[in-house]
């Protein structure tokens, strides 16, 4: 809370001084001063800035905090930036006008620091209370609130009367009624803060009543306070559970992106493909170059990528499923242990191969803007837009899959050489080629997922060991050859590893959930859904 | 496959008398024993002849890797049960020798308390654990060495067995076992080391470890070890026992129905060869210096799998070649080409599954059987004794 | 009949033995081990490693070698199997009979192959960042021990402008590393008078993906109204996911700063750092420091690399030191004989990449200047603190009470790695 009083010293200090002689000129020389400023000089240097009533002073501002202001290292002119590849643009920061161009090397960065950080956003809040974007007086609430100087008082009223958004204004209500809580002399005022800010059970919250609780001398604020805090506290753990569920079929979503395909390959076709896991990891990289291509070729269009790299990686790794399928599996039909031993070679070479291509470190695939941040339902309740997508898409996955294996010609040709293959054979299917494609399908679809996992995880080499034993858990506790089982399956070992968690710890609740596997397996040999009939014998 | 289609009542070591292969096997341990020290200790080091130090505890480990595929062979080879977690069984042989040695460094640690081991000290623990105890004598540790991994397979196979997990299910579970033990492993409240594991041993029996007569030794042992399981599973497949774990292995319901209680055959089957693990893995870890959890990595159990396939299934001395050369190999190219040895080792993996689906042994055995060569020792002596006769004879 | 025998057994042993001893060169080259994985799970950072040795003796080479001597890199690959990093160590030494080894990157692969290169009397450099705790007279430690990292970085954010923390989280993998440096740090905090209960520490087995339980753990403990910050020694590649759930759950630096001890310019490479921006990391090295130095390597590696986009990590510039180190202590020494140029390592001075210089003490660690730097949009670090000199490593901690005893100085009358009191009283 230091910074806080500061601050607050501080703009009384300055606000006489502007009134002295708050122009354009002074304001250039603050500007000018951040050059050889330290720490302390340049939060005082955002206060001048803020107090100044200046139209720009909110772009100065914005640009600093967000690293785009520099200076010349000749002249030592302080300029915002904006980056066209290695040159950067130049304007006065002032009167925005462009100043030309100049090579990064001869520009020198005014460092910011989380200090200074929150220091900005703090003020720039009050700045951009007043923003016609909602988006943006949202955010402005939001920084009043972590900042709550008194300062912001009168403008956060003046907001909040012309505000319509409800959501903006709901966030307006409890940066006030926290700024009234932490800087306001008189108990009614805070009492009724208090019980404003226990209707937003969010964790700022409780942080915030945490705060005042620890050093409050007021005894009935005090009480207060802790009831409120028990209120909210109480709400966060419901939530805190809702968030739980939601975290297991996550964590599920993404077994079962893993395992589809194995399902189909090891599941329907008997192969115990140990290079499945490499096939997802082609699918990652497949993203990776995809992305590449896009940031080369149409860096507008980066949101879209993953829409391409869907149907490449599918391609890719069902191309490489097909060969491998005609050039090793092939052969080794009805020894499906030896498949095994094939297929763990493969897993070897394929790792090397990718190693040898595109090095061993992890590449960058970007999470396009659709992808990122989160969904804030209720404020003990944050869903990530990454894990929302990639749920939806597993379960689209799966359904995709199901239909085409149900509904169309060569699903079930598929499912007539499974089952029996030499009698399908005499019906006129061509057996060797239903194997390929079928294989190559189980294939695409590690592909598929290896687009989603690159969303998560690192995009290395390695990526596919990470889940090939999960992957093989999750399609024999549901049950080999049932593609409802490795739905189940899946989300039945999130769920309970994510419910484990909290309390056994990261390492102890895997483990669980594998001796659990153990003990079912003994229980059901052959998996939650198990295939019945004379077919299952062999 | 090395059985003979008419089963007749044999006595001692008869068993031997028809198994070629393992005559070469147990000729070729017996010349190592022999050779392998005094080539080591007694011929100069310039000599054509000077067998390195290094070299010994490498073919040392080689030979403990050997018992364990001989291992896996006699449960996947003879009775079909393909275990894809042996790693576990091998690695906690090899704690339970750790830990012996970690308890014989006493006071010489880096913190120098004689109580408990260094990275006890290190978590804050004031006492040993109650399941170190005993580990200070030899006698319990090669107790634990094999009861142990003994106990922990015939639980797990008590259940597995019993309720008919079979086939690929088993294999699978077994996965399951090892990784689980692995991340419980890794875990350092675990109180086995956590990642490091166990290491810095300085002597058994206080004998110092880095002694080239130590690491004969343990050579010498691990050979022996090696010979001496190869005749108890040898015996084991010859007795009548093994003829029933074979029609376990190609029929199981089929001999079930015959009346034998298919998983009493497969818990002992299964038993005694986690117990060949953990020696195997006793004798492992003094001569590498180090054990620690990534010796549970599934992976490392399917590659005990691979060298037995390479060797060739269902032979034992198949098992105890694959073993052994798979791991020459994997030492070699790591020096050679270590930019490009994954494509070699995969590329063998490969190519041996597909164009030699018995194993180096059983292309061997096609080949002979092919052109009636006999490659029998017994038959060689037998020849040389002959041959000796006649020349005593003409003399 | 015997002869036979004889024959056919050391036969087979010849043919054991040629596998190995392969041919014996000559030696007219200064030979250099590179023991790092090439392959496995440590690839991902080791291979960068081995590739910086390479460029390294290339250019000592072009410099006219050593001794009047080329150098030549004998490269082998462990494969990230900590049994086989001694086996491969063995064979360095006595196979190959390299004069030094440059190799290792975790913690357990180091203590895998130090009882061979105690027991040859091997040289190693070991050049990542590690727990302490140890002191080998046959290994030099070029990376930072935890007073050269950890405890300048918590300083920092308990000073005004890192953010006065008052709170802490201390994020881990659960191996020696983490564990070693959130003991000392826990002894550091509550000599600084951090409560018991204001430390919450958690760890994570290797390669883990699933952040999800943990951010929100963060979330609630950074909740209780006290200024709250993260000390993450997670390892590689774990680092990843943890940084997409932190951005991903709008964890902003300004709110919970975290900072890293095991993330650097090649782990941040693989990821999108625009919602990472002002997440601290604390090193030796950072590629962004401008010094004619740094960019003199920088444009080496990218020429070697034959890859502009590589970018240069703080494990790459202690091998950079502990090479040069040891080319010119064979130079003082006027051989590659171990104990020789061990000798002639104390006191041994290199200017880092950063500025300043580096020393080699007679603990076997560096002086080095510790940097804290702020993650950039770029992937980058830029510093934003300093030590003004240089720190020297210590070998064993002040805040872990069997270690604060013990010394570690390999030069008369001390002799010894981990003593109480000198070995030579005379």
């Amino acid at each position: 809370m230091a910074t806080f009083k500061y601050i607050l010293a501080l703009c009384s200090f300055i606000f006489a001084l502007g009134s002295i002689s708050a122009s354009a000129a002074s304001l250039e020389d603050t500007i000018a001063s951040l050059v050889k400023a330290n720490t302390k000089q340049k939060i005082q240097a955002v206060t001048v800035i803020s107090a100044s009533g200046h139209k720009r002073a909110a772009d100065v501002l914005t640009a600093f905090v967000g690293s785009k202001l520099y200076y010349k290292k000749a002249g030592k002119k302080v300029v915002i930036i904006k980056k066209a590849g290695s040159t950067y643009i130049l304007f006065d920061p002032l009167t925005a006008k462009e100043l030309g161009q100049l090579p990064k090397s001869k520009l020198k960065k005014i460092r910011v620091n989380n200090r200074i950080r929150r220091v900005i956003r703090g003020v720039l809040g009050s700045l951009t209370l007043l923003s016609k974007n909602p988006a943006q007086r949202l955010k402005a609430a939001e920084a009043v609130f972590k900042s709550a100087a008194a300062s912001s008082v009168p403008t956060l009223k003046k907001a909040l009367e012309r505000e319509t958004d409800q959501k903006v204004k709901a966030k307006m209500q409890m940066a006030l009624a926290a700024t009234e809580l932490k800087t306001s002399k008189e108990q009614a005022v805070r009492l009724s803060a208090i019980e404003i800010l226990t209707e937003y059970s969010v964790p700022e919250v409780r942080a915030l009543l945490g705060s005042v609780i620890a050093i409050e001398k007021d005894e009935q604020v005090k009480a207060a306070a802790a009831k409120s805090l028990s209120d909210i506290e109480a709400s966060l753990a419901f939530w805190n559970g809702i968030g739980n569920i939601f975290q297991g079929i996550s964590l599920g979503s993404v077994l079962l992106l893993a395992a589809v395909g194995l399902a189909i390959t090891f599941g329907v076709m008997g192969v115990i493909n140990m290079a499945h896991g490499e096939l997802v990891m082609l699918g990652a990289y497949t993203t990776f170059v995809v992305q590449e291509l896009f940031r080369t070729y149409f860096p507008e269009a980066f949101g879209f990528s993953i829409a391409v790299a869907i149907p490449a990686a599918f391609v890719v790794a069902g191309a490489f499923g097909v060969a491998i399928e005609r050039g090793i599996i092939r052969y080794l039909y009805g020894r499906p242990l030896e498949t095994l031993l094939a297929t763990w070679g493969l897993s070897l070479i394929l790792q090397q191969f990718v190693r040898s291509i595109f090095g061993p470190t992890n590449q960058a695939v970007g999470n396009p803007e659709w992808m990122s941040g989160a969904i804030e339902i209720t404020g003990g309740l944050v869903l990530t837009y990454n894990r929302i997508w990639i749920i939806v898409f597993s379960l689209l996955v799966l359904g995709l899959l199901m239909m085409f294996l149900k509904k169309t010609a060569f699903g079930l040709q598929m499912r007539a050489v499974t089952q029996n293959r030499s009698m399908a054979s005499s019906m006129g299917i061509k057996t060797g080629y239903v194997d390929a494609l079928t294989f190559g399908l189980g294939s695409g679809v590690a592909g598929i997922a290896g687009v989603a996992l690159s969303q998560i995880d690192n995009v290395s080499p390695n990526l596919g060991q990470a889940y090939i034993i999960d992957s093989f858990m999750v399609v024999v506790f549901g049950g080999v050859g049932n593609l409802w089982g490795t739905l189940v399956g899946a989300f039945s070992l999130g769920i309970a590893n994510k419910f484990l968690e909290p309390f056994a710890g990261t390492v102890l609740a895997k483990i669980l959930v594998l001796v659990v596997i153990i003990l079912f397996i003994q229980k059901r040999p052959r998996g939650l859904f198990a295939l019945k009939g004379r077919a299952v014998e062999n | 496959m090395a059985q003979t289609s008419t089963f007749q009542r044999r006595s001692g070591f008869s068993f031997l008398l028809t198994d070629t292969g393992g005559q070469w096997l147990l000729g070729i341990i017996l010349a190592a024993i022999i050779f392998v020290p005094i080539c080591n200790l007694y011929v100069p080091v310039d000599s054509f002849f000077h067998v390195p130090t290094y070299m010994v505890s490498l073919f040392g480990k080689y030979l403990t890797f050997a018992l364990l595929a001989l291992s896996v062979d006699l449960i996947w080879g003879y009775c079909g049960i393909l275990s894809l977690g042996h790693g576990a069984f091998f690695a906690l042989g090899g704690y339970a020798m750790g830990m012996y040695m970690m308890r014989q460094i006493g006071d010489r640690g880096v913190y120098g308390n004689a109580e408990i081991p260094d990275f006890m000290v290190f978590l804050n623990w004031k006492e040993l654990p109650w399941y170190w105890h005993g580990f200070d004598s030899f006698s319990f540790t090669m107790a634990m060495v094999v009861m142990v991994p003994g106990i922990l397979a015939f639980v797990f196979g008590w259940f597995a067995f019993r309720s008919r997990v079979s086939g690929v299910y088993l294999s699978i579970i077994t996965q399951a076992l090892t990784y689980a033990m692995m991340l419980a492993f890794f875990r350092n409240d675990m109180g086995f080391g956590g990642n490091n594991g166990l290491t810095d041993f300085k002597d058994i029996l206080g004998f110092n470890l880095q002694t080239d007569g130590m690491r004969v030794t343990l050579f010498m042992l691990s050979a022996l070890a090696v010979a001496l399981s190869y005749v108890l599973c040898r015996y084991i497949v010859s007795s009548k026992l093994g003829r029933v774990l074979v029609a376990i292995r190609d029929s199981e319901s089929r001999t079930r129905f015959l009346g034998y209680r298919v998983e009493y055959y497969q818990l002992f089957v299964f038993t005694v060869s986690a117990m060949l693990a953990g020696v195997a893995g006793a004798l492992y870890v003094p001569q590498v210096g180090i054990i620690n959890p990534s010796e549970f990595l599934p992976a490392n159990s399917i590659e005990i799998v691979i060298w037995v396939a390479i060797g060739g299934r269902g032979t034992l001395y198949g098992a105890v070649l694959g073993g052994v050369l798979v791991n020459y190999a994997k030492s070699y190219l790591t020096g050679a080409f270590p930019e490009i040895w994954l494509y070699a080792l995969g590329a063998l993996f490969i190519f041996s599954t597909i164009f030699f689906p018995k194993g180096i042994v059983g292309s061997v055995s096609s080949f002979k059987v092919k052109h009636s060569v006999r490659l029998s020792l017994s038959g060689l002596f037998q020849r040389m004794i002959n041959r000796m006769r006649q020349n005593l004879k003409g003399a | 009949m015997t002869n036979k025998l004889r024959t056919l057994a050391s036969a087979s042993v010849i043919a054991l033995s040629t596998m190995f001893a392969g041919a014996v060169q000559a030696a007219d080259t200064i030979k250099v081990g590179v023991l790092h994985s090439l392959s496995g799970t440590m690839a991902i950072s080791e291979t960068t490693l081995k590739d910086t040795m390479l460029m390294l003796v290339e250019e000592q080479n072009k410099k006219g070698g050593l001794l009047g001597k080329k150098l030549e890199a004998v490269v082998v690959d462990p494969a990230s199997n900590w049994p086989l990093f001694a086996e491969k160590a063995k064979e360095l030494l006595q196979k190959h009979k390299v004069d030094v080894v440059f190799g290792n990157w975790t913690s357990v692969s180091r203590k895998s192959v130090l009882p061979v290169f105690e027991e040859l009397n091997g040289m190693l450099f070991y050049p990542v960042q590690y727990e302490g705790e140890e002191s080998s007279r046959n290994v030099f430690y070029t990376g930072a021990a935890p007073n050269q990292q950890a405890i300048p970085a918590v300083e920092y954010l308990m000073s005004e402008d890192g953010g006065a923390a008052k709170r802490w989280v201390l994020l881990g993998t659960d191996y020696v590393y983490p564990r070693t440096t959130n003991k000392i740090l826990r002894a550091f905090l509550k000599a600084k008078g951090v409560k018991e209960s204001d430390i919450m520490e958690n760890y994570t087995p290797f390669g883990h993906s699933d952040w999800q339980t943990i951010v929100s753990q963060v979330k609630k403990f950074a909740s209780a109204g006290k200024k709250t910050a993260v000390v993450s020694t997670i390892n590689g590649d774990a680092n990843v996911p943890f940084y997409k759930e932190l951005g991903n759950q709008g964890i902003k630096a300004e709110d919970i700063p975290v900072v890293a001890f095991s993330v650097g310019e090649e782990e941040l490479a693989g990821l999108d750092t625009k919602p990472l921006v002002g997440h601290l990391t604390a090193w030796n090295y950072f590629m962004s420091i401008e010094t004619p130095e740094n960019s003199a390597f920088i444009k080496k590696w990218h020429a070697f690399i034959k890859d502009k986009k590589r970018v240069t990590n703080d494990p790459m510039e202690a091998h950079y030191i502990g090479f040069n180190m040891w080319a010119q202590a064979v130079k003082q020494a006027g051989t590659t004989s171990v104990d020789a140029v061990r000798q002639a390592m104390y006191g041994q001075k290199f200017k880092n990449l950063t500025g300043g210089v580096a020393v080699m003490n007679t603990n076997h660690h560096l002086s080095k200047p510790v940097v804290i730097g702020e993650i950039q949009e770029d992937g980058q670090m830029e510093t934003v603190w300093r030590t003004e000199g240089v720190v020297k490593g210590d070998a064993w901690s002040d805040f872990i009470p069997e270690s604060a005893k013990l010394t570690a100085d390999w030069t008369y009358p001390w002799v010894c790695g981990n003593c109480e009191k000198p070995k030579h009283l005379n």
